[in-house]
């Protein structure tokens, strides 16, 4: 028999707050490694490709110019002492100015961020909610047309290399029909100071053949995802026993299984989340979308440093706080993880 | 006889597989009336559970329900559209599965799945579905209903949760429970209550129940009838006392044999000969007949349902008599 406390603590809420601090802090104290050890790598990572100061200065200048272009960026002393002095300034929240543009880092890449988190959260929201209807459908109806028709849509968007989808989206919607836009951003309206293109018509035609392009991938796995949960889930005996009770097949699917397969798809479309952010680098390229991923191919190409250090700890600590908010989530869709976190 | 809250007539239910047709149900018939219990008895696979699904239109494809009749107060379920069907489930009909820590949603709560039952056949308010669930809870005898109301199925005991389940099948008060051997999962104590609550039940509100089992001492203490299925047909039917005490037919016989008993301590436990034959492009004639010491020539044949004694039905050639039980 449970003990007369477990009234009060088997509410979501209590055990939330009484399991969340110890969890938070361990997490944050693996943050800092993971961050330390990154940095260290890059740093080393970009000394071994090549020296900045032969892409970023001028051929023609002399001698005495690049001895003090090199001393200004702080390049002639060893690269131990670069680390370390980097380490010491991102301490105190200063990821160090670009090279090449002169600007800090962090305040370059914040610039960046709206356009790619935009991107980012449009290409999620198509996987969530076209991929989770469909691979509903092919779960429940497995052999009819569209259920074949969607299982092979989603090997096709798997299989297929992104750049190249990304070509053809242009050459097809942008070329040849002339529909969409094949680039850039259109103009961007403020919303709480971010500027954002999806309140315009014209920002959302922008935004149509990248979001695309970058959902196509996600959404053939939330697709295959969905279908396997429930074609499982239909097995169960607690579908049955719904079913038995007389409720609709509405309730019984939109309740019972998808509550149920819910679960392992939050934790996807977390993970993949970061990805989309992390790895929207192709199609920012394709479409020349103005965001994070179009700027660290640039940095990368001239070889700067800080504005690469910087926008990998910025990736690292965006994935941090997903995994963290997709455990939070997670706890609260399966009750039988919050007894777990109460106990332990 | 009074007029029986559920009869069943030749029903039969088929899967159609790639490989051919399996026979999951054949030509059975029963009925039962209200207050009654009938003991559905048989190995795995010999169609006593699809009978249930069967008449909960809940058998799934590559199988349906292809011919017979599953009257229930006099209306053939059969000519039912899906949701006039959907109205009868949970509502008059109500069933309860085998294993109780399965039958109940894990990421949803007790209220939850109670209401939901409640409210798909009735325009009840939440709370006055709230005050039926935690009746019911309480009826079944668990203790402290209210706050385990808003409990998770994980947080019950393996009988606690079958309470559950009896619960949630009792909350329309429906004419017939179909019992899909609900205490196989539990041990031995909490079956002895969980049987005793059910006859209760039943006794007292007048709802009829087919109780599902293996087992033939479950039966004996429990059920008023008896049906004994062998690869998808009744071969024997009768009351309780008469078929256990003198089974007619060689599998009955077989099956109570292979029961273990004190007075044969030390002895080698007695089981039937063979395996139950696969139901897939079965073989005209009786199906136990590999199996059976009896079996001669003529049961190559199909045998019809006979009744050599009055109330009882018997499908074999060479039923047994008083004296070859003896």
């Amino acid at each position: 028999m449970a003990p007369p406390y477990m009234g009060i603590l088997h509410s979501a809420f209590w055990t939330l707050i009484f399991s969340m601090p110890v969890f938070i802090v361990r997490r944050l104290m693996q943050s800092v490694l993971v961050l330390c050890f990154m940095s260290l790598l890059v740093f080393v990572g970009v000394y071994a490709i090549g020296n900045p100061v032969d892409i970023l200065i001028n051929p023609q200048a002399d001698q005495a110019d690049i001895e003090r272009a090199i001393a200004a960026l702080g390049l002639d002393k060893p690269l131990w002492q670069q680390y370390l002095i980097f380490l010491k300034q991102a301490l105190a929240g200063d990821l160090g100015k670009s090279f090449a543009y002169n600007i800090p880092a962090i305040q370059l890449i914040l610039e960046r961020m709206p356009a790619t988190l935009e991107l980012a959260l449009a290409a999620t929201g198509m996987a969530v909610f076209l991929g989770i209807p469909l691979g509903l459908w092919a779960g429940l109806k497995p052999d009819s047309w569209p259920g074949k028709l969607i299982m092979t849509g989603s090997i096709l968007g798997f299989s297929l290399p992104t750049f190249w989808v990304g070509l053809m989206l242009i050459m097809l919607f942008a070329v040849e029909l002339g529909w969409l836009p094949s680039n850039g951003r259109g103009p961007t309206t403020e919303l709480l100071g971010i500027p954002v293109s999806f309140l315009s018509w014209e920002g959302v035609r922008h935004l149509i053949l990248p979001a695309t392009n970058l959902a196509l991938f996600k959404l053939s796995l939330i697709i295959r995802l969905t279908r396997a949960g429930t074609r499982e889930a239909l097995l169960q005996d607690y579908v049955k026993f719904a079913r038995a009770k007389g409720l609709s097949s509405t309730r019984v699917v939109g309740v019972h299984v998808l509550k149920n397969i819910m679960i392992p798809i939050v934790t996807v479309i977390g993970l993949e989340f970061g990805s989309v952010i992390a790895f929207a680098i192709v199609t920012e390229s394709i479409f020349a979308w103005p965001g994070m991923g179009k700027l660290i191919i640039d940095s990368i190409n001239v070889l700067d440093r800080p504005v690469i250090v910087a926008y990998l700890l910025i990736i690292v600590s965006l994935f941090i706080l997903i995994n963290l908010a997709v455990d939070i989530v997670y706890s609260l869709l399966d009750p039988r993880v919050r007894i777990s976190e109460a106990k332990g | 006889m009074t007029e029986s809250t559920l009869r069943v007539e030749n029903l039969r239910t088929h899967f159609f597989t790639r490989q051919g047709v399996v026979k999951a149900v054949e030509d059975v018939s029963f009925s039962v009336g209200a207050g009654r219990i009938l003991g559905l008895v048989g190995e795995s696979g010999s169609g006593k559970s699809m009978t249930g699904y069967s008449i909960m239109g809940l058998v799934d494809p590559p199988g349906r329900v292809v011919a017979g009749r599953i009257l229930l107060g006099g209306k053939d379920l059969r000519t039912l559209a899906p949701d006039e069907m959907r109205k009868v489930r949970g509502n008059r009909i109500a069933m309860i599965f085998q294993d109780p820590m399965m039958t109940l949603n894990p990421v949803l709560r007790v209220d939850t799945q109670m209401i939901e039952a409640i409210q798909a056949h009735a325009d009840v308010s939440r709370a006055a579905a709230l005050e039926r669930a935690r009746d019911a809870l309480a009826r079944v005898g668990i203790p402290s209903p209210q706050e385990r109301l808003s409990a998770y199925p994980h947080q019950f005991s393996g009988g606690m949760r079958q309470r559950v389940a009896i619960a949630i099948a009792l909350l329309n008060k429906p004419d017939l429970i179909i019992a899909d051997e609900p205490t196989t999962a539990l041990d031995v104590t909490i079956q002895g209550q969980i049987l005793f609550e059910m006859q209760k039940l039943a006794r007292e509100s007048g709802t009829a129940l087919i109780w599902i089992t293996h087992d033939l001492s479950v039966i004996a203490g429990l059920a008023d009838e008896i049906c004994v299925m062998y690869a998808g047909r009744i071969v024997e039917h009768g009351s309780v006392d008469q078929v256990l005490d003198a089974p007619l037919h060689p599998y009955t016989h077989g099956l109570i044999d292979s029961v273990p008993s004190r007075g044969r301590r030390g002895e080698p436990l007695r089981q039937i000969p063979g395996m139950t034959p696969s139901l897939l492009d079965l073989a005209p004639g009786c199906a136990f007949r590999d199996r059976c010491a009896r079996a001669d020539g003529a049961c190559a044949e199909d045998p019809a349902l006979s009744s050599p004694v009055a109330g009882r039905q018997v499908r074999c050639f060479h039923p047994l008599t008083q004296s070859a039980v003896a």
